[in-house]
């Protein structure tokens, strides 16, 4: 099965996945598409990347930084996120939609990446992590040497 | 309280209004009754108090928040499972309330709005005097 660097581990994911691409095959490119977000049990990501650098955001509304825990190891970033819940007394709740609890997610990073050179930060609920890619991952520029 | 629009999706679904310009998202929100307030908790990250327009007019609470996009136009993107653009959403509130009281505040991403009620809609203990 062909999965790309990014493509979640998780058996049944992929199995989804793999169904809704055959369906959207069948139907000229007008799949299901991913579930929504809050029904994957895990936070909704955008990746993106320059020459030296790996982006990685998360939209983490109502969390603060002591309930995220990243960490790195080759080319695998690990996201875990605590939804803090609140308990109000004497209350009746007529919406709950916004999340609680735990969510957790492992990304496999299209290159390696330099664990010392990784920044995250925390903006109005928006996670925004830059992750240097190692160096024997980077673009090398060679000179031609002309005779 | 009955919403009128659904949860926020992402654009490929088609779940996004389209609206004054480009794509309008539905926040997820918590609303709470309590005996003298409606507490709404609105997940709107990635924008800024001054871009947040908060009405009730006719028992309606409309929520408008702009939120600029935070990378280059023409990213290429490896993954992207969301979106990002402005959010709306509105709401009928049926509860009578005071709407000069009304406070919202923008923390971590997150819009709360108080909405205390009316005087006549809040719960009153008659107290049962003892005739001897």
């Amino acid at each position: 099965m062909a999965r790309g660097p990014l493509a979640s581990r998780d058996p049944f994911t992929q199995l989804r996945r793999e169904i809704e691409r055959l369906f959207a095959d069948v139907f000229e490119g007008r799949g299901f598409g991913p579930p929504p977000w809050w029904e994957q049990h895990r936070p909704a990501v955008n990746v993106w990347e320059d020459q030296d650098s790996v982006f990685v955001e998360l939209e983490v509304p109502g969390v603060k930084s002591e309930n995220l825990d990243l960490s790195v190891m080759g080319s695998e970033l690990s996201i875990k996120v605590h939804y803090p819940e609140e308990k109000l007394e004497g209350a009746t709740y007529h919406r709950r939609e916004r999340p609680v609890g735990d969510f957790a997610r492992v990304l496999r990073l299209p290159t390696e990446v330099d664990p010392a050179k990784v920044e995250a930060s925390l903006e109005n609920g928006v996670l925004t992590i830059k992750l240097a890619k190692a160096e024997a991952a980077r673009p090398r520029k060679i000179a031609v040497a002309t005779r | 309280m009955a919403d009128e629009k659904r949860m926020r999706r992402t654009p490929e679904e088609g779940h996004v209004e389209h609206l004054r310009q480009g794509v309008c998202y539905l926040p997820l929100v918590d609303i709470v009754e309590k005996a003298e307030e409606i507490i709404l908790k609105a997940d709107i990250p990635g924008t800024r108090p001054e871009n947040i327009d908060v009405n009730f007019e006719d028992g309606i609470l409309t929520i408008y928040a702009k939120v600029d996009p935070r990378q280059e136009p023409g990213t290429q993107y490896l993954l992207r499972e969301y979106g990002v653009g402005d959010y709306h959403r509105s709401f009928q509130v049926s509860e009578a309330i005071d709407a000069s009281r009304i406070t919202a505040e923008y923390a971590d991403g997150v819009l709360t709005l108080h909405l205390p009620k009316a005087e006549a809609a809040r719960p009153r203990k008659i107290p049962v005097q003892v005739s001897s």
